[in-house]
């Protein structure tokens, strides 16, 4: 990004280049957000809606645009237009912010998220560390929400939220650690080149202990993200819709949009820590047609993510508040503690990492997915046996 | 340009207005949040100076800083509660059991 | 640094400080110190401490001020006097305020730290080579500092348990009407 703008600042020597730097950064901030997160954000909503409908043997929306694809755009526009009700009893100026607040600690995060090798807006040194800065910021807004708009459901939810945020950014930091040590580099660029192409050159293949590293940081990245089973934030049949609930049209769509497209921004996460980000093999020496193959490789590898994500939250119910705490404080902190030592243990013993250690954990991984996928396709056989075994014993 | 003095002369307002929220203010989580401030003024002063002399160690002050004040943080607010708890306030000026 | 972007940026970093010092709720004193607290990491971004910058925003934004916000919400402190009651007094305390720090401005303008003693390297401020001096010459303190934590953490449980029901505590087995009355 650095690059192009000074290739243009040099374009324009009377013009200072600090200007070019602040147009150019504004210009792509804005490029970014509409062109890729709002309708990367909108259509997660529309495919989440369809998968669950599918996975409930319902149909979901299907009458706007084809297949009902364009759900999302008037859902936006419809909430846009509606009416902004604040209610009398709020803190005005905080009930306001709070939202903007939340949008703004998800979208900060994209600055470095990278999309393709030379696609990415900042390659931070403290790449991944700023990530989870930042969007602590989120909490903040989260409490801002709960505890302005004066109403019991929406502080509980807003507490609620903040305490899963703030425990379970212990073991998803806890399970970064032994990709940092692995790559020695906190910068998602510098992360992702240390993995290669191939499923045995992933960090997450690495050993055992980057396997559980992670499991740990999917799960944690579901709570982070207040995502089923984790979402008590706004568990509607115990607080309505939690720090969300005396918010209305556009501010409501918000808080959605941003955990719509935290969704995205976890699917990155996992595939750059764990499942080598853009890597491709290098098949062309061209460098458009290089980007935007790794640009795609990111996107599916990021979406199967979003997708996982869908499918667990259509299948697994609530945790209990107590539940939820033991598997953080209980589970999920010491494995976390155990895999750091472990991985480092790993490196001292075996600076070059073993090859066919990674053979066996891809083997093994393929296996379970394999019999998995005999698992599922056993049942589907089974349920048309059943249901045609019906319609015949109706017929007679 | 904005040189070292700026960034001390901001740490240095900082730093007062820390200052004079602990002695204004009754309530003591304003006062506890007041010396936060007072801390953080320092630290912009060590980041200042770590960047003026081209050393690494005004840096590291920060982060024990950042530590110590993380504790000071927990320690204080259980102490807060534990207060609550016993005297049902948190006014400094109402805590004067220990006046002679 | 541009004063372009220096001077707006302290001037919402001192405003929120103010507001930390004035707001009558809790609550808004805390955002207001988030909000502070926020700009001084981007400072800290401007003058290369990165690593300190990143920190700044997990520690205050993400842990600290949340438990502050937690234990204010807890004691439902949502109305307070503010600065009403004593005006002199206040106004006394924001003079001395004032003169404090008229007079560490007043000196700061004597000194002669405008230019940058030294060019910076380009290393300076990365997550390595603070890593390397925390690790090489500040070993024993940083070791030190993680016992300090532990032993916060342990404070702060045993101060914050709310009954008397662990065993060899006598002053929580003095006053166990008081708390059975708090909890009324």
């Amino acid at each position: 990004m650095r690059a192009y703008l000074d290739a243009i600042a040099a374009g324009y020597p009377t013009v200072s280049p600090a200007l070019v730097y602040l147009i150019g950064m504004l210009a792509f901030g804005a490029l970014v957000v509409f062109v890729f997160i709002l309708p990367v954000a909108g259509i997660t909503s529309w495919v989440e809606r369809r998968v669950w409908a599918r996975i409930q043997s319902r149909i979901g929306p299907n009458r706007v645009g084809p297949g009902g694809f364009l759900q999302w755009l008037a859902d936006g526009l419809k909430n846009l237009l509606k009416e902004d009700v604040i209610p009398a009893a709020v803190d005005v100026p905080l009930f306001r912010i709070a939202p903007y607040v939340v949008v703004a600690g998800f979208v900060a995060a994209f600055v470095a998220l990278p999309f393709a090798g030379s696609l990415i807006i900042a390659d931070l040194n403290i790449g991944i560390l700023y990530i989870s800065a930042i969007t602590s910021l989120v909490v903040i807004g989260i409490l801002m929400a709960g505890w302005s708009s004066n109403n019991k459901w929406s502080m509980l939810g807003g507490i609620r939220s903040a305490t899963q945020i703030i425990c379970y950014e212990i073991p998803v930091g806890l399970s970064i650690f032994p990709v940092v040590l692995l790559s020695g580099t906190l910068s998602m660029q510098g992360i992702i080149s240390a993995q290669g192409w191939a499923p045995t050159s992933w960090h997450m293949f690495h050993s055992p202990f980057l396997f559980v590293s992670f499991l740990l940081f999917f799960v944690g990245a579901l709570a982070e993200g207040n995502r089923t089973p984790f979402d008590l934030p706004e568990a509607d049949s115990e607080l309505v819709a939690g720090f969300a609930t005396e918010y209305s049209g556009m501010r409501s769509l918000l808080f959605f949009l941003a955990e719509w497209g935290n969704l995205y921004v976890i699917g990155v996460l996992v595939s750059t820590l764990f499942m080598g980000g853009w890597q491709v093999p290098h098949f062309t020496d061209n460098g458009v047609v290089l980007a935007v193959a790794q640009f795609a490789t990111m996107f599916v590898k990021a979406y199967f993510w979003v997708f996982v994500a869908m499918w667990v939250r259509a299948t697994l119910p609530r945790v209990r508040v107590d539940q939820f705490m033991t598997l953080c404080w209980k589970y999920m902190v010491p494995i976390g503690l155990v895999n750091v030592v472990g991985t480092a243990t790993m490196m001292v013993v075996l600076p070059q990492g073993s090859i066919v250690l990674r053979w066996i954990m891809v083997a093994m991984t393929a296996a379970i997915l394999v019999q998995f996928a005999r698992r599922v396709f056993f049942h589907l056989r089974r349920a048309n046996y059943g249901r045609l075994g019906r319609i015949s014993e109706g017929a007679a | 340009m904005i040189g070292t003095v700026h960034y001390l002369a901001l740490s240095a307002v900082l730093f007062s207005i820390g200052a004079v929220g602990a002695v204004v203010r009754r309530n003591v989580i304003i006062i506890f949040m007041s010396i936060e401030l007072m801390l953080n003024a320092a630290n912009l002063a060590f980041v200042a100076g770590s960047n003026s002399l081209g050393s690494m160690n005004g840096q590291s002050i920060v982060f024990f800083v950042m530590t110590v004040a993380a504790a000071e943080a927990a320690v204080g607010l259980a102490v807060i509660l534990a207060l609550f708890r016993n005297r049902q306030t948190v006014a400094a000026d109402e805590i004067a059991l220990l006046k002679w | 640094m541009s004063p372009l972007a220096f001077y707006p940026l302290a001037f919402v970093c001192i405003a929120s400080a103010m507001g930390v010092v004035l707001s009558r709720n809790p609550v808004r004193s805390a955002l207001s110190l988030v909000a502070s607290l926020f700009c001084l990491a981007v400072f800290y971004v401007f003058l290369q401490a990165h690593l300190v910058a990143a920190l700044q925003i997990i520690v205050y934004a993400g842990a600290v001020m949340v438990l502050f916000l937690f234990v204010i919400t807890l004691l439902n402190l949502e109305s307070d006097r503010g600065l009403g009651e004593k005006p002199v007094l206040s106004a006394i305390g924001f003079g001395a305020g004032a003169i404090v720090a008229g007079g560490l401005i007043a000196a700061l303008s004597r000194t002669s730290l405008g230019a940058r003693a030294v060019t910076l390297v380009p290393t300076f401020g990365t997550t390595k080579v603070l890593a390397r001096q925390l690790f090489g010459d500040y070993l024993v303190a940083f070791e030190l500092t993680s016992m300090l934590l532990l032993v916060a953490v342990v404070g702060a449980v045993v101060l914050a348990k709310r009954d008397g029901s662990y065993e060899g505590d006598e002053q929580e087995a003095a006053v166990p009407a008081r708390s059975e009355e708090a909890s009324h």
